[in-house]
């Protein structure tokens, strides 16, 4: 037999190979990684599957979360005013009751005020013009001045408001609100009510549907006084110091809270998302989607492992360090992630899009997704520890007795 | 440079298997040598400490005590990885049951050995093919194992073996799951790589058949050398080994 083996070497015997410094390696790590996952398909299967399901979780669960901060803080991200002098006690924004109604006055005697808007807010029994009944959060302002209330009209104007008895509701609340757009009538207490304007997407985190109207208005629904309201928005003059400001404030009106603007409205978000535990519910089902994909990763990349075990103990007699074969586990923990990742925010966009006209207010941002990518890798790439511990621990040994 | 006289050179191994049940030596003070250029053939029954001895002079398993010197580096103090890092510049493996990535097609496989050895990007797929070339398997280059006979997945592995030129090939039974006819064209690859390549080779082999690619014969029992022998015989003829000097 011709010998043609001479030609497969260029280092003398003794030498190593030479290693060409700088030089660009062979991707065989990826290549590897690529190959193990897809070659078992039905184990990628259930691994995708896995992480789909936990980042559809975590996805919804934080959008809701994030859908839940911004519903409860939607009031205070849309009305005007430094400081709120609020009734002792509130809890937050949908917690209301009235103040005495000598506030207004105390307010602008006040140096360093600039303006002062009131907002009467209290709950009310809207009866539907075909029947039956409902709870809703009626919210009153001075539609005259700007105080931001209501926004997102899409159908007839603030303006309209100033009809008599006139209110605005939210086309996610015509069901249950019974009725179908502006000109329909109803009864708030016992007295009725037109719609004057319609808005999308002011939706309550209590569920209960919000009715705007205007302070006069309001007042004479909820049964207030000509001067009670619910809470008094303070708008400092340019150059006044909040402090000094609330400080004063506090010192003329013993019985009530001076809250600044961040203040009541981490009051709202802290009462409605921790105190009532339904944030922490939030939270707690998407840790539960992380758990369970991570079980669910661990499992078949620590079965993918054990499948592969020969071929990282053949790696390792032929020289392979515990860092390379991590390597492959790791990237295969990665790629899982992604591909994972990819379908799992294609069908968390699908379940939030479905959700768009629900009461529920399900919230995707930039940095949601971003925080998603890194959970999911770093979920997988932990998972994957189980499946390294399992490989650092082989015996190269086992290769000579197959 | 002044070429080693051996570039495997193992002295008074032993190997001690610590238990409660009692201590078990499976090799008690085995000296071995390996010569550039040569096929040494080692041969014992089962339970004699071959594949112990093999793992030893692979530089996957340490030694209780005795010294190796692989390619003129002295193994003793090495660390797992020191081991690995020795076997992977200086040890080619070939083995039984061919332990060929199955999800890599042959030339991946031997490039997985390349990639090991640090070979970049550029030079790599060249010494592959000529690695592959070497075991007359160019044209089975991108075929997947499963698609292999045996005999081919076997030159795979020695093609795998002998990219990035190691000092010394261990094979393990390389004929063992191979028809006869594949047995001794395995058998004639690895005497050629001997010989061609100036490696040092050493087979493992119950196989009587195997006798006449080897240069030396060390018989080893009961985890000692129980004798060495050099051939005598020139090619063609009849195998004759003589007791070694």
């Amino acid at each position: 037999m011709q010998t043609t083996a001479d030609s497969a070497s260029v280092a003398l015997p003794g030498q190593p190979m030479p290693i060409r410094k700088g030089s660009t390696r062979l991707p065989m790590v990826p290549k590897l990684a690529y190959r193990n996952l897809f070659h078992d398909r039905l184990g990628l299967i259930v691994t995708v599957v896995g992480i789909v399901f936990s980042v559809v979780l975590v996805a919804v669960q934080f959008g809701l979360y994030l859908g839940s901060e911004n519903r409860i803080a939607a009031m205070f991200d849309h009305a005007e005013g430094d400081l709120w002098v609020v009734p002792l006690g509130t809890k937050s924004f949908d917690d209301p009751a009235m103040l005495t109604g000598r506030e207004r006055h105390s307010v602008l005697s006040t140096p360093g005020v600039a303006s002062v808007q009131e907002l009467a807010v209290g709950f009310v029994n809207w009866r539907k013009p075909k029947g039956g009944s409902t709870a809703a959060l009626l919210v009153g302002s001075d539609i005259t001045q700007s105080t931001g209330l209501p926004w997102d009209i899409t159908d007839g104007s603030v303006r309209g408001l100033a009809a008599p008895s006139a209110v605005a509701i939210d086309s996610t609340y015509f069901q249950e609100l019974g009725v179908g757009g502006i000109g329909d009538r109803a009864e708030v207490n016992n007295m009725e009510v037109t719609v004057q304007a319609v808005t999308k997407g002011i939706r309550s985190f209590t569920t209960l549907p919000y009715v705007f109207t205007t302070l006069a208005t309001g007042r004479t629904l909820l049964g207030a006084s000509a001067d009670q309201s619910s809470y008094t928005l303070v708008k400092a003059a340019p150059g006044t110091s909040i402090d000094d400001l609330r400080s004063a404030l506090a010192k003329r009106l013993p019985d009530v809270e001076i809250l600044t603007h961040a203040e009541f409205r981490k009051r709202s978000l802290d009462y409605w998302l921790f105190e009532t535990g339904a944030g922490a519910a939030l939270i707690a089902g998407a840790v539960l989607g992380i758990i369970v994909g991570m079980v669910i990763v661990a499992q078949t990349l620590y079965a993918s492992t054990k499948d592969h075990l020969n071929e990282f103990a053949t790696l390792r007699a032929l020289g392979a360090s515990a860092g390379y074969i991590n390597k492959v586990i790791l990237i295969q923990a990665i790629l899982s992630a992604v591909i994972g990742y990819v379908l799992g925010m294609m069908l968390s966009l699908l379940v939030i899009w479905a959700a768009e006209d629900s009461t529920l207010l399900i919230v995707m941002t930039p940095n949601l997704a971003l925080m998603l990518l890194a959970l999911t890798v770093g979920m997988c790439v932990l998972a994957a520890l189980c499946a390294i511990f399992k490989v650092i621990r082989i015996d190269p040994a086992v290769v000579f007795s197959r | 440079m002044t070429a080693l006289p051996y570039m495997l050179e193992a002295r008074d191994i032993t190997k001690v298997y610590r238990s409660e049940a009692g201590d078990i030596m499976p090799l008690k003070g085995v000296s071995v040598e390996l010569a550039p250029g040569e096929l040494t053939l080692l041969m014992g029954p089962s339970g004699s400490g071959k594949t112990t001895l093999l793992s030893i002079l692979g530089c996957i398993l340490s030694p209780t005590s005795g010294t190796l010197n692989i390619a003129g580096y002295s193994t003793a103090g090495l660390s797992a990885e020191g081991m690995a890092d020795l076997r992977r510049r200086h040890v080619g493996f070939v083995f039984q049951s061919y332990n060929l990535v199955p999800t890599l097609t042959a030339l991946e496989n031997v490039m997985l050995a390349l990639d090991l050895r640090g070979a970049s990007r550029s030079e790599a797929p060249d010494l592959a093919w000529e690695a592959l070339a070497a075991v007359r398997l160019s044209h089975r280059a991108h075929v997947m194992p499963s698609k292999l006979s045996g005999g081919e997945k076997q030159r795979v592995s020695i093609a795998r073996a002998l990219a990035g030129a190691p000092s010394v090939i261990l094979a393990d039974e390389p004929t063992a799951a191979l028809d006869s006819e594949n047995g001794q064209a395995v058998m004639a690859l690895l005497a050629e790589v001997a010989k061609g390549t100036r490696r040092a080779v050493l087979v493992v082999t119950h196989d009587h058949r195997t006798l006449k690619y080897g240069d030396r014969m060390i018989r080893i029992e009961d985890g000692r050398i129980a004798s060495r022998a050099r051939r005598r015989a020139q090619p063609g003829e009849d195998t004759v080994f003589a007791p070694a000097a």
